[in-house]
Parts: C-alpha cells; structure tokens; sequence
C-alpha cells in the first residue's frame, strides 16, 4: 500500500469511551474533522457506568461529563453513534470507510431528549448501563447524561415491533413529533486520512468460572455490579444492598484475578486494574459502612501505579480492609440465608472455610468483542489474547500504516494510561496527515458585536415549554406575563422548544425588532444548553456574555412536579432574579494571545527524544535541552526488553531520528537558566556548559509550550552490603554483566539471588517502581537461557509483572526460576564468611531460618525523582507529589497537562514506566502541547478576576491564594499591586472572596451580580 | 393562614453541586420548592457578605453546596469556602440570628438525591426557626457581622487559612489547625464588638460601662475594644460623664 498523495484532514475514531472521546477532542482542537463511530446509542463507554475512580476517589461522572459534553458540541467532531464499521478502501491519508447506522426509529434531528416517551413506554427491559440490575424502557437513552440526549427505539423488545404494528404509546405522546418506525438503516461513506481504534474492554464473564457459582448464588457479583449498586444515581440510589434481600451487607469478600493469570481460562495475562479497583470498591463500601468487615483475596498485591501503593496502605491501616492471600477452592450458598461459604487455602497451605453475606468477583479485562470483526475489515494482527498487536517501540501505531490504536483494545489499561495512549495516538495520526490541517475543519464566524455602551437595557425574555417537561408543571404563561412587568423588560414569549431550530431563527428576528441588548432564557440546565444560546445571540452581534440562562426545568418543574402553584412561584422568582442580574451583565471582549508556535522539550531520553520528535512531525520548531553530554538518558544502560526487543538500536536510530531532524535544536551539557512567561508566549535562558577552555554561553529562546522530560534515576542502595563486595550488583549492572562478557561470565553452576523492592515500597520510599519485578524476571530469563544450570532464586514481597508481562513470569516459573517470598519484619540477609556470600532466609514451608551460600547478590533497585526536579519545579511553579515526582493537573483525565497551562510532563518525571509507556506518554505531551501551537492565537475564557490598582495595597493574599498563579505582585510607582495574568486564571473567583481590600472583581460573576441576584429574591 | 415558605438561597458550585441538582431534576427526585439558586463557578467565589446581605434582606436561610473536597475543579476553592463560611457562622453566633440558618455542605454531580436530602432537611430546619426577625437590634448585630466580613483582618486570615495551616506559612512552619481556629475565634470576637462599638458611637456619645451593658460583654473587653479603635483613631474621647471618660466616633 502506497502513501497517496492526496491526503485527508479527517480522521475516523473507533469507540466513544473515554479513549476515544479524548483522542477526537485532541484531534479536532488541533484542527483536523473527526468522525467518532460509536456501536452503542451514547458515548461514555465503560467510564460512564464507574461510581468512583482510584486512587483519588473522584466521582468518574463528574469527570467525564464535561468531556461528553464537549465532544458532543465541538463543530469539528461529528458523532456516529449506534453505528458500525462495514468496510474500507484505499491506505494510509486516504481511506475510505464505510458505516452501517442503525436505525434509532426515532428522528434525532427533532428528538430534543425531553423523556416523554421513556416516561410513558409500557415494556420494562433489563438495562445494560446497570448491568441487569436495574430497568430501562423498549425506548431509552442509555443514561441520563448520554451524549447525544437522543432515544433509541429497542426493536426486540418494543410492542409495535413484536406484536407487529401494536402500541405506539411514544409515537402519539411524542410532542416532536420524532418517533418514526419506518427509518431504515443507513449506509454513510467518509473520507479518512488515519483511523484510530478505541473500542476499549469487555469484563471477563464469570460464568465461565463455576466455582464461583456467579448467575448460581444472588449474592455473587461482579465488581461492575458494584460499582452500580454504590452509585447514588444506580438501581439503589447508592444504598449498598446486597442483590438477593436488599439488605446491608456486613461482611464482604472480593476475590481476585477471576479471569485474569488464569491458563485455563485462557487468559494467561494480568488485567493490571483489578487489586486497585478491588481497593477502590472496598474504600468505597467502608465509607458507606465503617463497621463492614471487608477482606480482599488476593495472589500479588499489584498496587504499581502512581499512588497506588499508598493507597493500598491506607485501605489497610486507615480503613482496615483485610488483605489474605489465598487460592479460592469454591463459594457454596448457604440455603438458610442465602450467605455464601468460602473454601481457600492460605499462604501456608491450610484449607479454611469463612462466611460472607456478599462475594465481589473482581473480573478481568478482555478486549471488546467487537476487535475480531474490526481485524477483519482492517485486516490487523491480533495476539494471542485477542488484542490488537502495536509495532516495536510505538506502542499506539498497528501493522497497518494509517491505523493506531489506544487503550484497552490493544492490553489492559487503566484509565490514565488509556487517556495517554489517546493523546498518542492523536499524535500519530496528525504525524500522517499534518499538511492537512485546518482544512476540513470549520471555524464559526461571527458578525461584528454591536457597541451598547451608554445604552439602557432592553431585556428580551424567553420561556420554554420544553414540551410539557416545564409546562406540564409551571404555568408557562403567567411566568411570560409576569415578566413583561419586569424593569428594562422590553419582550417577553414562550417557545415550546426555545431550543429548536425555529425558536432560534424566532429569537433572533426578536433581537432585531425589539433591539434587544440583553436575552433572558429559562429553560433547562445552562451546562448544557447556555453555548447554544450565547452562539445564538453572537449571531446578531450580542456579545455572549449578554445571555442570562435560568433553570426551571430540572431545578424546578421536574423537582416540583405535585406542587404546581408553588413551582410557578419559583419560576417567577428565578426569572426575575435573572433579569435582575441581566441589567448588570457587561460584554466581555475575548482576550486573545499570541502563540509562539515553538517548543521547550527538558531532558534528551527516549521521553523528550520522543516528545521531540512528536513536536517536530507535526511542523513546530523544537529546542531539546539535556543535561549531560549525550543522549538517551536511562535507556543507555538497558540492552533489551522483557520481550526480546533490542533497546541499543532502537535508541541509535532514535537519537539519529533527533539530531538530524531539521526542526530540532539540541542543546547538550545545557542546563536552564530562568524561564518567564506564560502559555503561548515563554522566554527561557538556556546555559550551556562549555568545554574546559571555553566559557559558559548563555542562550535565550522563546517558545510556547514547555515539555518536561527529565525522568528518573536508579536508586543506589545502601542495604544489603552494596559497594562492599563486587558480587553485590544492581539488576542494571548484572544487564551490563550479562551483555558486555557473554564469553568470559559463566553463571553456569552459579547460584543468582536477586532481591526485590531494594528501595522501593519502604520507609523511605514508599511508593512501588513499577519495574523493578518484569526487569528481575528478564535478567532471570536471559541468564537461564545462556546457562541452564544457573540457580535463580527472586525474593519478593509481590511479583507486579501486570499486563501481558506476566506470562514472562510464568515462562520464568517454568524455566525452573524460583521464587521466595518475604515480609517486610523478615527481609533476607547477606553477609560474607570466609570470604563467601550467604543469604539468610526464613524458609516458609519449613517456617525456619536457613543460610544459602550464593555467588552473586542482584539488587532491584528501585527509580528515585531526577535530582533535577526540584529547581525545575520552582523554575516553572509546577507541583511535586510527595515522592518528589511531579504531579499532573488530574490524575485521570490530564495524565500529561500539568495545572499551568502550556507545560506538559512525561515520562518517568511522570513516575516510573517502561520504554513502551514512556514513548506513549511523550507522544501524549506533544499531541497536548501540539494543540496550542496548531494556532495563531489563542483564545482565552474571559471570565477572569480583574484587579482594582486604586483600591489594591499589595497584601498579597491573592497571590497566597490562587491555585493557579494567576495573582502576581508587581512593583509599581505606589509600590506593590496584585496584576492578574488572564492567561493562568481560571474564573474561581476565590480571590476576589478573600481581598481585604475589596479590590477584585470576578468578571461575569461580579459583586454587583450577584448581589443584584440576592436583593431580587 | 397558609403555611410558612421559608426563602431559601442556594449558592451552588458549576460542576459538582450544581450539575448534582441537575441529576435530581432529570432523576425526578422531588424537594421542597422554596430554594432560589445562584449559580457561581466555584463555592469560593461566595463572598460571606452576600450571605449577610442576604440576611438583611429577610431571606431565612442560605446554602452554600460545593464539590467534595479533592473533587474541587479549582484544586482548592472549596477549602477557601469552607475557611470563610465556618468563620461567618462563627460570627453569626455571636448574634441573635441563629448560626444555622448558614449552611454549607458538599455534593457532588452524581448526587442528586443527596442533593435533594439536604434541601429538604435544610428547608424544614428553616421552617422550625421560622421566619428571620429583621428588626432594628438584631439589624445592627448584622451590619457589624457585616463590617467584619467586609474588614480586613477576617479576609486576610480566612484567606490564608488554608495555606497555613495545610501548607506552610511564611516562615516555613504549617500551624495546626486548631490552634489557628482557637485564635481565629478569639479575633472574631474581637473585630465583632469593635463593629458593635463603632456602630453605637456613630450617633452616640457613650461610657465604657455603657457600652460594656449595651453589648453584654466584660467592662475591660469593652475598654479594650475601644482603645483600639482610639488607637487608629477612628474613636475619640469626647470628655468625662459623671467621672467616667464617653467616647464616641470619628466622622470623616
């Protein structure tokens, strides 16, 4: 397949999950159309169904809404949704893709979601989003904050369907008239240049494990299950019952790996996301009942993520869920009381038996069903677990140029990494296609916005129906009567969709006529409905910040339904509070800023040489600062991977893909210096270390994005007699043993101990390294294949090869590898006697304390924060986590954004990863950071606090205050004032709570405003 | 007559409470009606003196609801709310007007039946205390809670409340959170009788034993409290009544 010349600025993104949804926001902003092809009626994907997420707790809709809702609006993404792939043609920048669109048997464009129909359908259907623990109707949406809001017609289910012609209870009651059983499905053909796949995971289906006896006993279920039932908007209102009685559970079990290191099942690898969602799920069900007894039945703790291992701690000592490792025989029901009987064996070989009244089954992760059909059509490889194989060292790229792939559907992932990987391969994508941008995408233009300064208002006052959702409460009419007597109120109508196409064009002619300077919408809720709007009213030269939008619908009319007076009531008052505040409502001139389309990327390993290189392919000028005299970082001293793959070349091919690269600048043994400035517009000083006769030479570069790349070090321990005795060695400088001499060192007849988490998971450090076990499982392996008759021995706390890693532990285990676990009160020992090494051990079958000679000590050591960070930190105001690693602006959904705009992180300055990781999170930070430089300027939202220099007496407290910097003091001729970067604020409006003075203001959410608001009550 | 319908103000947050009170709606979890909500984009951004204002204005009760804490989509403007909302019920106590007519909580945007729960229990608290008395002694307590809001020394330290004792404070040292309540408390107390003082003396000509009677507090508090307010001169000693000193205020 040849490249053709002809290229697309499109792309066609496969799955609506938050994969997807992040990887078509980050396309379209970046300038490209996207087509985000979803097989379900809404996006949302798996996240949606998610009560929490670890290891922050943070509510997982709450978070992804908002993105929902911006993918659902953005006007260069176009959502096909009930929709699947059919076929394709062409290659790489220039596909063309066929789409088979179900058939809704509603009309989406007049569906406006209102729920008539829903409300009214007779038939009662088990409801996937709650997985069959609660009900939907044969017309639905999926979930009440479904993207788009638009019902779907069940054909298996639906009366007019089953019963042929019958019922057509929605289609009378529709009040827009969208219900039509005759819409067919539809072919659509697009024009792609890349294709991203994102179809994300299916749980392991426990019913394959009958011991278990899931779909036998009630009171077995998966952990999916629970997250619904602990969900305040789930099929128990978030009251933790147990399925079978309604009643609270008092003691809880989850069982581990059901799906997952599991040969039988066929599903050999680890899913990497279960003992962190197990803990999650056991916080969440303590925080519901802290007298619940909850015990966690594991094999590995596999807490190996950013903050995992803490949190694991807390669940532990702070919440007192109960962790036993354990293999489980079989659950029995007790017919009684329908309790359930564990049988296990615990980690000394005793069989037990313990009783629970609720059994978690944390279910492993399979890619989507819908992955075999995808290889079909596109003709990828998959592996052997079913998942969609990457090419070597480009973890989101398949075998087939033009075609990436992101999260789930290419290994188990939990959100975070799936996030990164949907950036990546944004990246890649745009890489493809980068001469295309803009082209396909379409920028809203405005007319001049008309100057009313000076000018009384004259309110225009609009009430909608929303059918009969407000109306069938709120007696819509006397609210417009009542309006009309409102001051500066010069119109006033009811619409009964103001939504609709036709209330917009009405709305608009209305401004005209009645010069109206100021628009007063109540209706529903202005999350989702205020930008529809503020687009209206810009269209006759309003500035949108003139709207005002008040809910009566679902504050009001939904809530208030039985008290019809008393909700008319409420709506007066919240229209007059509206118009109250529209007299005081100013335009707010965008503020624009310029962007130097040039990058900053610190630290030249294989994250800045890859973040790099991502900002180069895409067209941006990058400068690549390193501190040492070469490149390549960590990765110098690494020969292969786990699985085979030879790191020496690709980092020569990589650092030679950097230095010739026209785009890029390299600056070695460089450090900087001072860095100024804000997102768009940066001013660093770089200082280059000179030779020994010349001097230091001072470099000044302007830029608009910052990466940080500055990655991580090998701990160097001081335990276990390191540096004492050259057989005592690092994992690294075994891989060097291993690698420089393979004639001259023989482990043959040897005896190897290698001894994990040697700084790492302790006091000190209490965070787990994350490779320290594939890395110990792979030096094992090199060594057992050169000399069979090496001894290996691993001494463990818990063995973390997650992911597909783990079958190199099984192939290590069958290889004759053995490995010893420890606890942290019984560390093993090394010491020397005549001249010989020995290790000291507690044997646990024997429970007795043996003494092992052995030739050679192999430590692995854990990753410790670059000792850069620090300065680079305060050079750029960007958080450290405690570790000392820095610390992203969202744990989920902004893995590589730090809180400041315009600078971005990866790599193991992230925390500590493979290669494979590192290079997708580095694709990630460009694809982010590619986003600001794609334009000439950018736009910033200018709801922003303004600072009143008269009143302003340099406190300070503001500058203390704003999470953000957005607060500066600066010198001035009456000495100190607060100045305000509009670029950093965020719109809070915490500062202008808190000025002593009274000097601040939040612009949009003014004193007066508000205050206007609260006297018109 | 008809049933007492307290006036309710909810302030909620954009992305948790409010989006919460979106979920009750679209889950037709049905509440009392007497609530009238003002949206802002963070908990933070409310200003404890709309609070009095409102208040003022014979509203009965006042909600502030914001997002979790580490929920928070400003990182930590509920932290800052929940500094200045706690001192200004701090400060209401000192008043007639009772400290729960202030109420702040968290919801998030999946809780629309927690929201809808702490509507309803906090309307029927309101309807329990009954209608706000707005007359002219429990007016003047409110003004001066208002002063206080609006002064310096309250903004300053709710400000940096939450630095300083979660973070560190100038000198590098993080000061337990009880010990700057404790102290907090004691400077409420303070600026409050300060705005008391100040406000008889506007039109009044008074002795420290009256003033100490007028406003129930220990006579060398009072004359403490005044001193200070000779201190920035903002009182002045008018002369000696029956052999006690009578102070009243500057005008500018």
């Amino acid at each position: 397949m040849n490249i053709s010349n002809r290229k697309v600025g499109a792309v066609l993104v496969i799955g609506g999950g938050i994969g997807g949804v992040q990887a078509s926001l980050d396309l379209a902003d970046s300038g490209f159309k996207v087509y985000l092809l979803e097989k379900t009626p809404s996006i949302g994907g798996v996240m949606a169904q998610l009560d929490k997420t670890f290891p922050t707790n943070d509510c997982s809709m709450c978070i992804l809404a908002p993105k929902l809702v911006s993918a659902g609006r953005h006007p260069n993404i176009e959502l096909i949704t009930y929709a699947e792939l059919v076929g394709i043609q062409g290659g790489p920048g220039d596909f063309s893709v066929q789409i088979l669109k179900r058939s809704p048997f509603v009309d989406w464009e007049k569906c406006n979601g209102c729920g008539v129909c829903w409300e009214k359908c007779p038939i009662m259907v088990d409801s996937d989003f709650e997985c069959g623990l609660g009900k939907r109707k044969a017309i639905y949406v999926p979930f009440p904050q479904a993207v788009p809001n638009k019902a779907v017609i069940d054909k298996e289910h639906c009366t007019y369907f089953v019963k042929g012609g019958k019922c057509r209870v929605c289609q009378i009651l529709c009040p827009a008239k969208a219900v039509d059983f005759n819409i067919p499905d539809k072919q659509i053909d697009i024009k792609v240049g890349s294709i991203i796949i994102g179809t994300g995971l299916k749980t392991f289906d426990p019913h394959l494990k009958s011991i278990f006896g899931y779909g036998k006993y009630a009171n077995v279920i998966k952990s999916i299950e629970l997250e619904r039932i602990l969900n305040a908007s789930g099929p128990f209102q978030g009251h933790l019952v147990r399925p079978s009685d309604r009643k609270e559970p008092h003691r809880v079990a989850f069982i581990q790996c059901v799906g997952s290191r599991d040969v039988k099942a066929g599903n050999n690898y680890c899913s990497s996301v279960c003992c962190v969602y197990a803990i999650k799920e056991a916080i969440l069900m303590k925080e519901h009942n802290r007298s619940l007894d909850c015990t966690i039945f594991y094999m590995d703790m596999r807490t190996f993520g950013k903050g995992f291992e803490s949190y694991y701690k807390r669940a532990k000592e702070k919440y007192g869920i109960k962790f036993k490792r354990a293999m489980i025989g079989e659950i029995l029901e007790l017919a009684e009381n329908r309790n359930l009987l564990l049988k296990y064996e615990d980690e000394d070989g005793n069989l037990k038996r313990e009783k629970f009244d609720l059994v978690v089954l944390s279910v492993g992760l399979k890619p989507d069903e819908n992955v075999k059909n995808l290889a079909e059509i596109l003709n990828l490889d998959l592996s052997e677990f079913g998942f969609i194989k990457s090419i070597h060292f480009s973890p989101v790229e398949t075998i087939r140029p033009g075609i990436f792939v992101c999260g789930t559907a290419s290994a188990p992932k939990d959100i975070p990494e799936t996030v990164t990987e949907a950036s990546a391969s944004a990246q890649k994508a745009i890489e493809l296609i980068k001469e295309e941008r803009h082209k396909l995408t379409r920028k809203i233009e405005y007319p001049g916005e008309v100057d009313f300064s000076g000018q009384q208002p004259r309110i225009g006052v609009f009430v909608c129906h929303c059918g009969i959702n407000i109306a069938g409460t709120v007696k819509v009419m006397e609210v417009v009567e009542y309006a009309k007597t409102l001051p500066n109120v010069v119109y006033a109508e009811n619409n009964l969709y103001s939504c609709s196409d036709d209330s917009q064009q009405h709305i608009k002619e209305m401004i005209e006529k009645h010069k109206l300077n100021r628009v007063v919408v109540a209706a529903c809720t202005p999350r989702t409905h205020e930008p529809l709007f503020q687009e209206t009213i810009r269209e006759k030269g309003l500035n949108k910040f003139l709207l005002e939008f008040t809910n009566i619908r679902d504050q009001c009319s939904w809530v208030h339904s039985h008290q019809p007076d008393l909700a008319t009531e409420k709506a007066k008052d919240l229209v007059r509070m509206a118009c109250a505040r529209a007299n005081h409502l100013e335009p707010l001139p965008t503020i624009t800023i310029p962007v130097t389309q040039s990058g900053l990327v610190i630290g030249g390993g294989i994250s800045g040489m890859n973040a790099a290189l991502g900002l180069a392919n895409q067209g941006y000028k990058v400068y690549l600062v390193e501190e040492k005299e070469e490149l390549g970082g960590n990765a110098r001293h690494i020969n292969r991977t786990i699985d085979g793959r030879n790191v020496k070349e690709y980092l020569q091919s990589l650092i030679k893909n950097v230095q010739t690269h026209p785009n890029i600048k390299v600056y070695k043994n460089s450090k900087l210096e001072s860095v100024s400035g804000y997102i768009g517009n940066f001013r660093t000083r770089i200082k280059i270390q000179g030779e020994e006769t010349k001097k230091n030479e001072l470099v000044e570069i302007e830029h608009g994005v910052i990466i940080v790349a500055t990655g991580a070090q090998e701990y160097k321990p001081t335990e276990y007699l390191y540096g004492k005795d050259s057989r005592i060695i690092t994992q690294r400088e075994l891989e060097e043993k291993i690698f420089s001499h393979p004639t001259m060192e023989s482990f043959n007849d040897k005896t190897i101990v290698m001894i994990q988490c040697v700084g790492s998971r302790d006091n000190e450090r209490k965070y787990c390294s994350r490779i320290c076990c594939s890395q110990a499982i792979k030096n094992a392996l090199l060594i057992k294949q050169k000399d069979p008759d090496a001894e290996v021995f691993i001494f463990y706390k818990d063995i973390r090869t997650y992911g597909i890693n783990e079958i190199f532990y099984q192939k290590a285990r069958d290889t004759g590898v053995i490995f010893v676990r420890y606890d942290d009160d019984a560390k093993p020992e090394i010491f020397g006697r005549n001249g010989a090494l020995f290790i000291k051990t507690k044997e646990p079958i024997l429970n007795e304390e043996i003494e092992l000679p052995v030739d050679f000590v192999v430590l692995s050591t854990g990753l410790i924060p670059d000792k850069s960070n620090r300065e680079i930190a305060q050079l750029l105001k960007v958080p450290l986590n405690e570790d000392g690693f820095f610390l992203e602006a969202h744990m989920k959904l902004r893995p590589v954004d730090f809180a400041t705009d315009g600078i971005f992180i990866c790599g193991m300055a992230h925390s500590p990863k493979t290669i494979d990781e590192s290079i997708a999170q580095a694709q990630a930070a460009s694809a982010r950071a590619g986003i600001i430089l794609s334009k000439d300027t950018i736009e910033v939202l200018p709801i922003v606090a303004e600072v009143d220099t008269e009143k302003c007496i340099g406190c300070g407290i503001c500058e203390k205050l704003c999470a953000y910097q957005a607060h500066e003091l600066k010198k001035t001729e009456k000495g100190y004032r607060s100045e305000v970067i509009s670029a950093y604020c965020k719109g809070c409006g915490s500062c202008a709570a808190s000025c002593p003075q009274m000097a601040i203001n939040m612009k949009h959410f003014t004193n007066e405003q508000i205050m206007a608001m609260v006297e018109a009550i | 007559m008809s049933e007492f319908q307290p006036k309710i103000l909810g302030f909620l947050c954009n992305w948790c409470s409010y989006a919460g009170a979106d979920l009750a709606g679209v889950s037709r979890i049905q509440y009392r009606p007497n609530i009238r909500v003002i949206r802002v984009m963070c908990s933070g951004r409310v200003d404890p003196v709309f609070i009095i204002n409102a208040f003022l204005r014979k509203i009965d009760g006042v909600m502030v609801l914001g997002c979790h804490f580490g929920d928070c989509h400003y990182l930590n403007g509920n932290y800052n709310a929940e500094k200045r909302i706690l001192a200004a019920r701090k400060l209401l106590s000192l008043t007639e007007i009772e400290k729960d007519r202030l109420y702040l909580d968290w919801v998030s945007a999946a809780e629309g039946e927690r929201f809808a729960n702490l509507v309803n229990t906090f309307t029927e608290r309101i309807k329990n205390l009954g209608e706000i008395k707005i007359n002219d002694g429990t007016k003047e307590m409110l003004l001066a809670v208002k002063d206080v809001l609006e002064g310096e020394r309250f903004r300053h330290l709710t400000g940096v409340e939450y630095q300083v004792t979660e973070k560190e404070n100038v000198y590098g040292e993080k000061i337990p959170v009880e010990d700057f309540e404790k102290k907090l408390e004691q400077i409420l107390y303070e600026e409050y009788i300060k705005a008391r003082i100040l406000r008889l003396l506007q039109n009044n000509e008074l002795t420290i034993p009256q003033i100490a009677q007028k406003l129930n507090t220990a006579l060398d508090f009072a004359f403490k409290c005044v001193c200070s307010l000779q201190e920035n001169n903002i009182v002045e000693m008018k002369g000696i009544r029956n052999g006690y000193p009578i102070y009243s205020a500057n005008k500018y």
